[in-house]
């Protein structure tokens, strides 16, 4: 009976592993385990990091209830255990008690990732009566002032503290998501004692990953050396003394680190994502890399199919792609050479070593052009929305 | 509001899968997987028999009671894993105690 956990991933950035016996229809990349919908790009917040592309999906574009009801069936039958309705902010679809209902009765365990804004305690009521099983909300901080800032959304901070209260009235599990970076990192202790308070089970220490949104706030967002190593610590004891009360999962930014990490467990190998356009991708910002295609579930093919077979998912799959210095490398299948999207975001190719590895000829100079934003005085945002961006006006930041 | 989170499994407990873990048969890689937030989990046989009787009216002692007499094994023995292997998982988070009707 030792061996009941064996299968559980070791460490937190591998926490959507794929089971070692595959049997599935996907016989070579077995089918996800869990898949994330972002089934909108819609979101009253405006954070900086935000995890969206930079060209977001408009409304228009948004399957149809009945197509992402399709989607639901289809997944449930290849395979799929898990689904996380995440977005933009999920909630902001009319239909997503109609769709979580739907992913039940299909036998899918389904989670919420929300920002808690949007939501009464009539519809989270709802949600769980719909089969929902666990709710994610993402905080910003632990005060109002400063969360509220980031969020650029007047009383989030208040609306989210309450909305965590109401889903453990009705006895939702809860993960506390805490999006940290240089202007709230100092607030860690809180953020900790804050998912405590609120009778979380899970606290997600979310470092941003700098892409996207967050790319063109590095400088209003990176943390310095010296912070980062003050938030492992803290992590370590945290976990160390709550054990078996809080589980603390812990994502620090790759700028820091000397090898890069294996972004989604390798390309294709076990992780993909549904765009609120019906996009099948190998990881949310990878339409971010221009030069791909990426199959849409309104297209003839089956989505096992576009998961085996289709180009985009091929194209940086296993080893075969890779130029030097990865060919040779011998972490070429621990790491897969690091994220293809910041790659392709930093040095123009997605098939170069991501920059976060030390072998990457970019690398020191990357890591100091990050040093020195870090330690400058640079503190506004530029929002995220439709419009391309908003800067913060320079009073409020 | 749910009871204290942590729970410390003896003979007398009667144990259960809380809301969010969810003990499945996986048709497709045709093995059974605990689905909790962020985690699938596979128990192997033997695990999985014990919860499928922990529903949480029978204590671990029953469920002992009912293991031994099926596999003609020693109670003790058997009564010692189950304990182990329920402290595991209750340590982990994803097992707690069957709680008085409250409506």
């Amino acid at each position: 009976m030792s061996d009941l956990l064996g299968n559980i991933p070791p460490d937190t950035s591998d926490s959507l592993a794929v089971l070692e016996k595959q049997r599935s229809t996907a016989e070579a990349f077995g089918i996800p385990l869990a898949v994330l919908l972002e089934i909108t790009h819609r979101c009253p917040l405006q954070c900086p990091y935000c995890s969206n592309p930079v060209e977001l999906d408009r409304s228009g574009k948004e399957l149809t209830t009945d197509e992402w009801k399709k989607v639901l069936s289809e997944l449930a039958e290849i395979g799929v255990l898990q689904v996380h309705f995440s977005g933009g902010e999920p909630t902001a679809r009319k239909d997503l008690v109609e769709l979580v209902k739907h992913a039940s009765d299909a036998g899918l365990y389904t989670n919420l990732i929300t920002s808690a804004v949007l939501l009464t305690r009539e519809r989270l009521s709802d949600l769980a009566d719909a089969g929902l099983c666990h709710v994610q909300i993402s905080f910003q901080g632990v005060e109002e002032g400063l969360a509220d800032r980031v969020a650029g959304y007047r009383n989030a901070h208040r609306k989210k503290l309450e909305v965590a209260k109401w889903t453990r009235e009705i006895d939702l599990p809860l993960t506390v998501n805490a999006v940290m970076h240089r202007q709230n990192l100092h607030q860690l202790p809180d953020v900790i004692q804050m998912a405590l308070d609120l009778d979380a089970d899970r606290l997600e220490v979310a470092n941003v990953q700098y892409y996207g949104w967050a790319l063109k706030n590095r400088a209003a967002l990176m943390p310095t050396v010296a912070q980062l190593d003050e938030c492992t610590r803290l992590v370590e004891e945290a976990r160390e003394r709550l054990k078996g009360r809080l589980t603390i999962d812990y994502v620090v930014p790759d700028y820091y680190a000397l090898r890069p990490k294996k972004c989604m467990g390798g390309w294709g190998r076990q992780f993909f994502n549904i765009s609120p356009a019906g996009k099948v991708l190998p990881c949310h910002a990878a339409e971010s890399i221009t030069g791909l295609e990426f199959e849409s579930v309104r297209s003839n093919h089956s989505i096992a199919w576009i998961w085996q077979n289709s180009d985009a998912f091929n194209r940086y799959r296993g080893t075969g792609w890779m130029k030097e210095p990865c060919k040779s490398c011998e972490f070429r299948e621990i790491d897969f050479g690091g994220c293809r999207c910041q790659a392709f975001a930093l040095t123009g190719d997605a098939a170069n070593t991501d920059p976060a590895c030390a072998l990457s000829p970019l690398h020191e100079t990357i890591f100091k052009q990050a040093e020195r934003e870090a330690e400058g005085e640079t503190n506004r945002f530029l929002y995220r929305n439709f419009a391309g961006g908003t800067l913060e006006s320079e009073n409020d930041a | 509001m749910a009871g204290p989170r942590h729970i410390s499994v003896s003979e007398t407990s009667r144990p259960v899968l809380p809301r969010h873990a969810k003990l499945k048969y996986d048709e497709t890689r045709q093995v059974w997987v605990i689905l909790a937030p962020e985690r699938v989990l596979a128990p192997d046989e033997i695990a999985v028999e014990v919860l499928q009787l922990c529903n949480g009216e029978r204590n671990v002692g029953d469920v002992a009671d009912q293991l031994a007499a099926k596999y003609a094994a020693p109670r003790e023995a058997i009564l010692a894993d189950v304990i182990v292997m329920l402290q595991d998982l209750a340590d982990k988070g994803f097992l707690t105690e069957a709680r008085e009707k409250t409506s």
